[in-house]
């Protein structure tokens, strides 16, 4: 149980890092301002989890 | 390239702010005053060392009167959102000298509950209570384990060892998870933890410090073991006719993993839980301010009550914490002072703690000591 939790833990981070990197790839390559607010916003609550402060 | 850089500031800006938000609600430092009765302070890891180094380490406090008696444990910040809990606690240990037997005190049991408010519960993230000298900070906390720490949860909680099914969240419930095993999670770990503190201590008698809401009907009680069922009947007559009303109940034989019936079950010890009134938990609460956790009022609960859905009387007054503190420190005088009659080979006689008329009157806020006044070897931090 405790070694799957761990397993699931570390994928997740690793999910959380991909995703955030996909985001901040997306933020560089967009030309729209709208987008570009939208992609910080809805970054930062990865990057909380990332940084283990929430 | 500039409006984006601009973004990307404001997005750091928004990160920052809320992480250091986030960051201050986990690590919020809380002195304690030790009183001089207290003899040691060790960490849980002592008893088992599957939690060291980890967010459940926490300070356990001993006062060893030196004299004979009997060993009594009194738990606070079970549930941390659950504040009288663990003020009472504290009370005791920057107050209380025993004069026979020993008294071990913790007051952040589940301490990574501690560091987290409930998610989309818009819970503030600590309270505060005015002393003589200031006002001393508290983190808030929240009813189950810090996610960062254990995480993550099952589709169903299967109790150890009863294998009886619980609420998928109630994994991470301090007590869900008695009497816990060494190679579970976090949760379980600490749980074990006090198992072992429990029986290589001997201790005899142990206390679950709890609040509750309104609309719960294990309130303003006493839960207890079949092995305390004298003791806390005895506590209950005379508190509510002596003091304030306290009920009484059987801890019920086949639901597991909480206190009242795991540590009875797997230890010498008699195991009592208390239950003061909060309304702050209840579902039908207005505004989820310090000022109503502190206060105990709410309008809407208020009604609640006229439409006779609650468990517990509640008027305009609300339930202050000043009065929810007062209740869980003469319960314990009370049973303290019953062991000894029950029990008079196993004396438990502790001088320095106000009761409840007295906190009452004076504030929580009078028994609590000012850090920066105390020799350093004297204060601890939670």
């Amino acid at each position: 149980m405790v070694l799957l939790q761990t397993l699931v833990t570390l994928l997740y981070y690793a999910m959380v890092a991909g995703v955030a990197g996909i985001m901040i790839w997306n933020l560089v390559r967009s030309r729209d301002w709208k987008e570009e607010v939208l992609y910080v916003i809805v970054l930062v609550p990865f990057l909380l989890r990332l940084f283990r402060l929430k | 390239m500039i409006r984006k850089l601009v973004i990307a500031a404001l997005g750091l800006v928004l990160l920052a702010a809320s992480g250091w938000s986030f960051h201050r609600s986990r690590t919020l430092p809380e002195a304690v005053v030790l009183s001089p009765g207290v003899t040691e302070v060790k960490l849980l890891s002592e008893w088992f060392d599957g939690v060291r180094g980890t967010a459940n380490d926490c300070n356990v406090y001993i006062l060893d009167s030196g004299v004979p008696g009997a060993t009594v444990f009194v738990m606070g910040g079970t549930h941390p959102e659950e504040p009288a809990s663990r003020l009472a606690a504290w009370l005791l240990v920057e107050n209380a000298v025993m004069e026979s037997g020993r008294l071990i005190v913790v007051l952040s049991a589940n301490r990574s509950a501690s560091t987290v408010t409930r998610v989309g519960g818009a819970y503030p993230p600590d309270f505060a209570i005015p002393t003589e000298w200031g006002e001393q900070t508290f983190r808030l906390g929240d009813r189950w384990s810090n996610p960062l720490d254990q995480w993550p949860d099952p589709e169903v909680y299967i109790h150890y060892p009863s294998r009886q099914y619980l609420a998928w969240m109630d994994i991470r419930n301090l007590n869900r998870a008695w009497p816990g095993r060494p190679d579970g999670t976090l949760t379980e770990r600490t749980t074990y933890a006090f198992m072992e503190l429990i029986r290589n201590e001997g201790v005899d008698l142990f206390i679950d410090l709890h609040e509750a809401e309104l609309q719960y009907p294990v309130i303003s009680t006493i839960v207890a073991h079949q092995s305390g069922e004298e003791l806390a009947t005895y506590v209950s007559m005379m508190l509510s006719d002596m003091e304030f009303n306290m009920g009484m109940e059987y801890s019920p034989l086949n639901l597991h993993g909480l206190s009242h019936r795991e540590v009875g079950d797997f230890s010498d010890a008699v195991s009592l839980l208390f239950e003061a009134p909060e309304p702050f938990l209840d579902a039908t609460r207005g505004r989820t301010t310090r000022e109503q956790l502190l206060t105990g009022k709410d309008e809407f609960v208020v009604r609640a009550g006229q439409a006779g859905l609650l468990f517990e009387k509640i008027d305009e007054n609300g339930w202050p914490i000043d009065v929810r503190v007062g209740r869980h420190v003469s319960a314990i005088l009370q049973t303290l002072e019953a062991w000894t009659e029950l029990n008079p080979e196993l004396p438990l006689l502790i001088t320095g703690v106000p009761r409840y008329d007295e906190v009452v009157e004076r504030g929580l806020g009078h028994w609590l000591h000012d850090p920066s006044a105390a020799p350093p070897e004297k204060v601890k931090i939670e």
